[in-house]
């Protein structure tokens, strides 16, 4: 019978050896993949035994926090946000139930401390071993954290954006969406958020219109059309346009409507007087003339077409440019599928983030030179150490500087004598642009999106803002340009250091 | 060394490992876990020192090893329960002084020829059967999970399956030592008795729901049969059978039909309906939701674990977030915070327990103590890789107890019965050789 009992004997041995192959399968090879999968839930919750890093805004202020929870007795740090909804879009939140977004899920890697940089990685390490709290680093944000709560006072009660960023260096200044939320409910009183209600349908609280949000940008991307204008030689800021009060396209008149200040018609004017009372029938003869594939060009240079560079993560940022059906629209030939007049002035598709207009602004206001935009400062370990510092880093070039002066002088007279006189600051020049784009025009009467882009002081400005305003019956001058001076008195006045 | 003394050795050796135990989950849990904890190493010493005494008296030519890692393995099992919930690991104290009591009793009672058991084979084979029908029973069998596996007598719960598993062996044992001649020209009336008393077992197995209980009753069978007959064509037509039974079972049974499509695809990217409450849902957040679950468990412990303590199985809100952890995927639990390194370990410890307990069967003089033997040691194999096997998803998953680490009175009690068996085999095997 021995022989029977040494084939079973290798029969159990076998069977207990192909365990130990099975858990090394889960335990090393498959890991990674149990680890990424959706509703890990272990993973989830093992996160918050770490020690997530602070987010706080450039004076200090703490925006994200940890709310020490002892579960089973084990400690867990679950996320608070001290200013609630201040800073919800951009901070994001950190939950169980619904995972991550914002900074707080761009940003993961250094807020837990699993980022690559060496000193970190040494650290956790050792916590690792030693069983210690894994702790993260701390992150320090560009954002104002008083013009931010101006921004969010001005848009109370309405839908629509701020974007301010610092033309110099591309930091951001303010990031404010409306309608927003209190991303301490996100975790167990999500229902609450869902049914947030606003004047614009759907309230859509979660979506950052700041960088996610697309709109017409009507009339502001006049100065687009103006910086391709200027820069295709055939035009300069004296060129003298005859304004009939409508131009001619495909055979069919386009009226000069808007938020076209003054009469009807002008009769002849000089572009500087074009933008300044942002004349339609001037813009879409210049638009024929110049081209749609020029325009095109051009906006792409300012960054169109491309997701707006913050921090934030990519699927809470959308590429202004043309859209069709929903989607980036992309002409084979610009000549023949794009109406050149109707985008000049800021039709025809087009549709802009409130991101992409700021740096519409900042292009002009840094003398034709984009920054690239960003929301973090600096990463600091527990200890004190600088893990990465964010360096001001040249986006692109968008126009000459010899184009961008030229706008600084007829954005300028936009606020002296145009359209955007809201806007004005005593003491302090400003340049500007408005655009009122109108959209539910016939069905629901007048339901406008209101535009105003700007920067500040005009010689030496620290500013570039834009703001929008969804389901407006106003213009851009007399609804957004008011909001746009409220956020850069507050930011004047706070002082704006680089 | 004498045998006793290399044994006090070995448990002085596991004593210090549990103290070591119960101290790192102490600093680990310091909130929840009182001092008192470190009082329970003690107490399971000095509950290993008695039996060791018993074994002392009873089984003095014993192999030394086996107890030591029974203790090894229930100390463990003990320690993860605390860590788990402490109330549980109290209850489970009792029952391992059950438990003991048990393993000396049957120490005692045969320590002077367990063989006489032979001659009482069919009432042990009849007693398996009541035991197993028991939980069918109304009035007394509570269903848990979908399976009717528990009696019920007051506040007390036990599962007799486990304890009828040790009689069927018995039987068996004796039954195949008898007939095994016979058996082996392969004449079809001299399987009348066996094929009836264990075919019983598999119809009340399969009517009560209990596959994993199926599976390990049907693998012991085929394995005594083999080294009984020495015939391999048995346990091919036994398999073939199976299969074939299986396939039945498979196309008439929609709970196995279950088991075997969680098993092969325990993920889906759409919604499939859900069984359990009628909606459409992914099937890892319905059906397959344990065992998935489970295996994120295995997975998060990585090479070398959270360490004990420090794993994660509750949610933020504290819920649980594997069903069963205590008992049927106790081994879960331990894979996350011991790591492979660990459990590899542990792993090890299951197979030398194998590898001694066919060393005693080979080294028996007689046929009936080597198929007790086989029959034991094979068992206690088969039953850690239905469930390991299970959680790992080498097979379907069953839920069965892994021996003498799951919570559970009846399977500790059970597996100190099938301890006692193995050293009182031991004891004669080494006796006789000495002699």
């Amino acid at each position: 019978m021995n022989r029977q009992i040494a084939r079973l004997a290798l029969v159990g041995v076998g069977l207990l050896t192909a365990l130990i192959v099975g858990t090394t399968y889960w335990q090393t090879w498959a890991s990674a993949g149990l680890a990424d999968r959706q509703d890990n839930e272990i993973q989830r919750v093992a996160q918050f035994s770490v020690r997530r890093g602070l987010i706080r805004a450039s004076d200090g202020t703490i925006l994200a926090a940890n709310r020490i929870k002892k579960v089973g007795g084990q400690k867990l740090y679950l996320r608070h946000y001290p200013q609630g909804s201040l800073f919800a879009h951009l901070v994001g939140y950190s939950t169980q139930s619904r995972s991550r977004a914002g900074l707080e899920s761009s940003l993961n890697d250094y807020l837990t401390g699993s980022n690559a940089n060496l000193s970190t990685v040494l650290k956790t390490t050792l916590d690792k071993i030693r069983g210690a709290t894994i702790k993260g680093n701390d992150v320090w944000l560009t954002v104002k954290p008083g013009a931010q709560r101006v921004a969010m006072q001005q848009l109370a009660g309405k839908c629509g954006s701020v974007v301010a960023i610092d033309p110099r260096t591309g930091r951001l200044l303010v990031m404010a969406s409306r309608p927003t939320y209190d991303p301490n409910l996100v975790e167990g009183k999500f229902a609450r958020i869902n049914n947030i209600r606003a004047v614009c349908r759907p309230a859509a609280p979660l979506l950052n219109r700041a960088t996610d949000g697309l709109y017409t940008p009507g009339s502001t991307f006049k100065v687009v059309t103006s910086a391709a204008a200027l820069d295709s030689g055939r035009y300069t800021i004296d060129s003298r346009f005859v304004d009939k009060g409508y131009c001619i396209e495909y055979g069919k008149q386009v009226q000069n409507f808007g938020d076209q200040s003054g009469p009807e018609s002008f009769g002849s004017v000089d572009f500087l007087q074009a933008l300044e009372h942002s004349i339609n029938a001037v813009f879409c003869e210049i638009g024929k003339t110049i081209g749609a594939a020029r325009i095109l060009g051009t906006s792409k240079q300012f960054g169109f077409y491309k997701d707006p560079p913050l921090e934030t993560p990519g699927n809470e940022r959308s590429p202004s440019g043309l859209y069709k059906n929903g989607e980036l629209y992309y002409p084979s030939d610009a000549a023949s599928q794009v109406d050149p007049g109707r985008l000049a002035f800021g039709q025809e598709r087009m549709l802009t983030t409130p991101e992409q207009m700021a740096m519409v602004a900042a292009a002009v206001a840094n003398k034709g030179v984009i920054m690239e935009p960003h929301a973090v400062d600096r990463v600091v370990s527990p200890t004190g150490g600088i893990v990465t510092r964010t360096k001001p880093r040249k986006y692109r070039r968008a126009m000459t500087t010899h184009a961008a002066d030229d706008l600084t002088r007829m954005m300028e007279a936009v606020v002296t004598g145009g359209t955007g006189t809201a806007a004005q600051i005593p003491g302090v020049r400003v340049a500007g642009k408005t655009g009122t784009a109108e959209i539910g025009a016939g069905g629901r009467g007048s339901a406008n999106t209101t535009w105003f882009i700007a920067f500040a002081p005009v010689g030496a400005p620290t500013i570039a803002i834009a703001v929008v305003l969804q389901d407006q019956t106003g213009s851009g001058g007399t609804t957004a340009a008011p909001i746009a001076k409220a956020v850069m008195q507050a930011l004047l006045a706070g002082g704006s250091n680089p | 060394m004498s045998l006793r003394n290399r044994e006090l050795a070995n448990l002085v050796v596991v004593g210090a490992l549990t103290a070591l135990g119960f101290a790192s989950v102490y600093i680990a849990r310091q909130d929840v876990v009182s001092t008192s904890s470190l009082s329970y190493a003690l107490f399971f010493f000095a509950l290993y020192l008695a039996a060791h005494l018993v074994a002392r008296v009873t089984v003095p030519s014993a192999d030394p090893y086996l107890l030591p890692m029974a203790a090894l393995l229930t100390a463990i099992g003990l320690t993860e329960i605390y860590r788990l919930n402490p109330s549980d690991a109290f209850r489970q104290g009792l029952w391992i002084v059950v438990a003991l009591g048990a393993f000396a009793a049957t120490l005692f009672l045969l320590r002077f020829d367990y063989r006489r058991l032979e001659s009482y084979k069919y009432l042990f084979g009849m007693t398996a059967i009541g035991l197993l029908v028991l939980p069918a029973l109304p009035g007394l069998g509570t269903s848990v999970n979908g399976a009717r596996l528990w009696v019920h007598v007051g506040s007390l719960q036990f599962q007799p399956g486990e304890l009828a598993k040790v009689f069927l062996i018995v039987f068996l044992a004796g039954y195949l030592r008898e007939k095994r001649e016979v058996l082996a020209q392969g004449r079809l009336k001299d399987f009348g008795p066996l094929l009836l008393i264990w075919g019983g077992a598999m119809l009340v197995l399969i009517e009560t729901n209990d596959l994993g209980s199926a599976l390990l009753y049907f693998g012991i069978f085929l394995g005594m049969l083999y080294v009984a007959t020495g015939r391999a064509l048995f346990v091919a037509i036994g398999a073939g059978l199976f299969l074939a039974g299986a396939f039945g079972v498979y196309h008439f049974v929609g709970h196995v039909r279950d088991r075997v499509t969680i098993w092969l695809h325990p993920w889906t990217d759409h919604a499939v309906y859900c069984p359990i409450n009628g909606k459409l849902l992914p099937r890892q957040d319905c059906a397959s939701y344990q065992l998935v679950k489970s295996l994120y468990s295995v997975g998060h412990g990585g090479w070398f674990g959270t360490g004990l303590g420090k794993g994660t199985f509750r949610t933020t809100g504290g819920g649980q977030l594997i069903p069963f952890l205590n008992t049927d995927f106790i081994y879960s639990a331990l894979a996350q915070e011991l790591g492979l390194v660990g459990v590899s370990a542990l792993l090890l410890v299951y197979m030398l327990f194998v590898a001694r307990g066919f060393k005693i069967a080979m080294l028996s003089e007689d046929g009936f103590s080597k198929l007790l033997a086989v029959g034991l040691t094979f068992a206690f194999a088969l039953q850690t890789f239905i469930i390991v096997g299970g959680i790992l998803r080498l097979i379907p998953l069953t839920g069965i107890t892994l021996p003498f680490i799951s919570y559970g009175g009846s399977s500790v009690v059970a597996n100190f019965v099938l301890l006692a068996g193995l050293l009182l085999v031991s004891n004669r095997a080494n006796a006789e050789r000495r002699a």
